[in-house]
């Protein structure tokens, strides 16, 4: 019995078994969605929404499973075991050394567990995905508020700027950009440096607007921002935290930044959009005629009222980042050659594709049900939110 | 109008000069000339001897003249070295043939992995990417129209959620994915369909499709170009639908359509005669700007599938800091790029009547 494959139904049977911390998550948190429904907002709504339960769904299932990630592998995504290549899905594996015994999706050709590296790449891309969407957001806000909302030659100019980049091809631009010759460069942590302030830039904003006429708890908030966002700034950027808390190896840094600047200007757009369109509403002229700041209508007049699209483009910006991770790992420009994510997972897989399927179809399935979910999500949000 | 394609036409080109300079700076850093100089030199050159390799072969100086000389607005450089041979820019044989020769005067370098001149790489490879497009855009564009125009048509209905939900996972399938699943699914010769076909006999060759186009490159066939071709359409079917059924949808809601049906017009001849033409319109400048993103398909799926066409080259100039090879790569994307952007936007206005610009 000891060398035999597991048939199908046990490999569905075992994987199912090992994602259990994550059904039991989803239940509970879809019980906690329909009891609090009238509550709850958007996110209530959403539960009239067959498409959005359903995007919802799939986009928690990898949440939960990058949460519960050491629960469910069955195996050390980096380590090699035993000397077969690219054993087929329920292969047993002939010396458990006190691990789990089968390959349940098979290995690759370095006898690397296919399951658990999906399982670990759910973790690298979704804690990058969402972090590179929330940065690129905080710059295309802060850039493309004042852009529309004061128009003229400030607009024109970011306007050319990002228009630039937007003209540039993303693959050229990553082969540009993410390359090991560039690290020597002082160009990553140039760029980081510059879209990393914009995050600071618009929390002191945010609050200095609502709170200026109350110094003491605008300098509590201000300070607070100040603190937390410099140290962390200085740590990303620079990697010069000395607490050591905050770094971010130099590779990293390097593909985090180069897909947070090209999202950036796509959001800038969308940003400029919504407010040219919002600026001429009564509440804005009310604002003004009130004496509130510039600032001060954008941050909390204008913005609120555009969170609407926002959120939707948040969500399939996080499935546009998770493709463009995928791509520089394809193109073997990804986090580190080890790395389980699912990018460079599928270019290992692709060299002996036509012959062993597995290595790279699991990881592609998982990223396009990521990305899938993500859409749906999107799409249930903009219906539901349209229905108001 | 004219003052506006005259406009229009002013930022492209300003563009495109902040384009490739970017290029240029970037392929030009510092790292990179050291490890031209250690591949084209010797590896084990002293950083003093890269250091003159560099000034030597043309490199040295500000970038900003750097930049001039390759784009031909400058003299290029030339230098008799310590061996007495004279070498520059626009150097052949010893002869200083020309003052300017930049990419403007069609001299776009040589290629270190190609051994050949730029310009002449590039523009062989440029046909073999246009056959992959024409056949991608034979496929992509009528499936998709097909597709957003039956679903926009009657928003909401049965018809619409599931060609909608079917966009939508194209448009989550990028290039890399669909690509490993099409050649999972048929060309595999131990998994998906083709054993089953084979066992049934009604396929003779092993695979239903092969999973190389490096065959195609001489004979296309519908064997070795079908899965290529599916897999740049695939992600582009969904978005451009997806569009064509907004298009649509909003047309299907206009009051002419409705004084139409009110006089009696049948469905069918609603669509196509008054509805159809005018949900067109958004598609085309979809379309247009899709080109850029089909640019990115053609990248992985060249590399995925072996093709050795624009895709491909990019791929090695990149990997291989052939530097020229790359500015010309760049050159010819940052051109498709503009150049569809533009006509999208002549397009659009030539086709709405509405909008008329003075």
């Amino acid at each position: 019995m000891e060398n035999e494959l597991l048939s199908w139904g046990q490999i569905f049977a075992s994987a199912m078994w090992q994602f259990t911390p994550v059904w039991g998550a989803l239940a509970l948190t879809f019980a906690v969605l329909i009891v609090l429904k009238n509550r709850l907002g958007l996110l209530g709504k959403l539960m009239d929404s067959p498409v959005g339960i359903f995007g919802l769904g799939i986009v928690l299932f990898w949440v939960f499973t990058a949460i519960f990630a050491d629960f469910i592998i069955t195996m050390d995504p980096i380590a090699q075991f035993g000397r077969v290549k690219n054993p087929p899905p329920g292969t047993p594996l002939v010396d458990p050394a006190g691990g789990y015994e089968y390959f349940l999706f098979g290995a690759d050709h370095l006898a690397r567990d296919v399951f658990s590296r999906m399982v670990m790449g759910a973790r690298s891309v979704l804690i990058i995905a969402p972090a590179a969407t929330a940065f690129a957001f905080m710059v295309g806000v802060t850039l493309g508020l004042p852009a529309g909302y004061y128009g003229g030659k400030l607009d024109t100019a970011l306007s050319f700027i990002a228009n630039l980049v937007l003209a540039f091809p993303v693959i050229l631009l990553f082969y540009l950009l993410v390359t090991p010759e560039i690290r020597l460069t002082a160009i990553p942590t140039a760029l980081a440096a510059t879209l990393f302030l914009f995050p600071i830039i618009f929390f002191v904003t945010l609050f200095q607007t609502r709170f200026y006429t109350n110094p003491s708890k605008r300098n509590l908030y201000v300070g607070i921002t100040l603190v937390i966002g410099l140290w962390a700034y200085a740590g990303l950027a620079f990697n010069a935290d000395p607490l050591g808390i905050w770094s971010m190896e130099p590779n990293l840094l390097n593909v985090f930044v180069s897909v947070v600047f090209v999202n950036a200007p796509t959001v800038f757009r969308i940003v400029r959009g919504i407010v040219m369109d919002l600026k001429s509403r009564d509440y804005v002229a009310a604002g003004q005629t009130r004496g509130e700041g510039a600032w001060y209508i954008m941050l909390w007049e204008i913005l609120p009222n555009a969170r609407g699209p926002l959120i939707v483009d948040f969500c399939l910006r996080i499935g546009y980042t998770t493709i463009l991770l995928g791509t520089l790992g394809f193109f073997g420009l990804g986090v580190s050659p080890e790395s389980p994510d699912w990018g460079s997972t599928i270019d290992d897989g692709r060299k002996l594709l036509t012959l062993f399927v597995h290595p790279a179809l699991v990881p592609a399935l998982a990223l396009m049900s990521l990305v899938l979910g993500l859409n749906l999500l999107a799409d249930g949000l903009r219906e539901e939110s349209l229905k108001d | 109008m004219l003052l506006f394609v005259i406009k229009r036409f002013g930022v492209m080109v300003l563009t495109a000069l902040a384009l490739t300079f970017v290029v240029f700076y970037l392929t030009n850093l510092p790292p990179n000339l050291e490890k031209l100089a250690r591949t084209e030199g010797s590896v084990r050159m002293t950083d003093q001897a890269v250091a003159d390799w560099i000034v030597q072969n043309g490199h040295g100086g500000s970038v900003f003249g750097r930049y001039a000389e390759w784009l031909g607005v400058a003299p290029g450089w030339a230098l008799t070295d310590e061996k007495g041979v004279l070498r520059g820019r626009c150097v052949t044989n010893q002869v200083q043939t020309a003052t300017y020769c930049g990419v403007l005067q069609g001299n776009w370098g040589t290629s270190t992995v190609f051994k050949k001149p730029v310009l002449d790489s590039v523009i062989e490879k440029l046909g073999q990417t246009a056959y992959l497009m024409a056949a991608v855009m034979l496929v992509m564009v009528p499936t998709s129209l097909l597709i957003g125009v039956m679903s926009g048509m009657r928003e909401g209905s049965k018809t619409d959620r599931v060609l909608s939900f079917f966009s939508i996972a194209t448009t989550a399938t990028p290039e890399y994915v669909s690509g490993v699943v099409l050649v999972a699914i048929f060309a595999s010769a131990t998994t998906g369909l083709s054993p089953i076909l084979a066992e049934w006999g009604w396929i003779d060759r092993k695979t239903l499709f092969l999973g190389t186009a490096t065959s195609a490159q001489d004979n296309i066939t519908f064997w070795n170009f079908t899965l290529p071709v599916m897999t740049i359409a695939t992600y582009g079917i969904g978005y451009i639908a997806r569009m064509t059924r907004a298009s649509m949808a909003e047309v299907m809601t206009a009051q002419y359509i409705r004084t139409a049906r009110l006089k009696g017009a049948t469905f069918r001849s609603v669509v196509l005669k008054h509805a159809l033409r005018n949900a067109l319109i958004a598609p085309f400048t979809v379309i247009m700007l899709q080109f850029p993103w089909l640019l990115n398909g053609v990248v992985i799926v060249e590399t995925l599938f072996n093709y050795k066409g624009f895709g491909w080259t990019l791929v090695q100039a990149a990997g291989n800091n052939d530097i020229d090879l790359l500015l010309g790569c760049a050159v010819v994307a940052v051109f498709v790029v503009l150049v569809t952007q533009l006509i999208s936007d002549i397009g659009y206005v030539f086709l709405n009547p509405r909008i008329r610009l003075a």
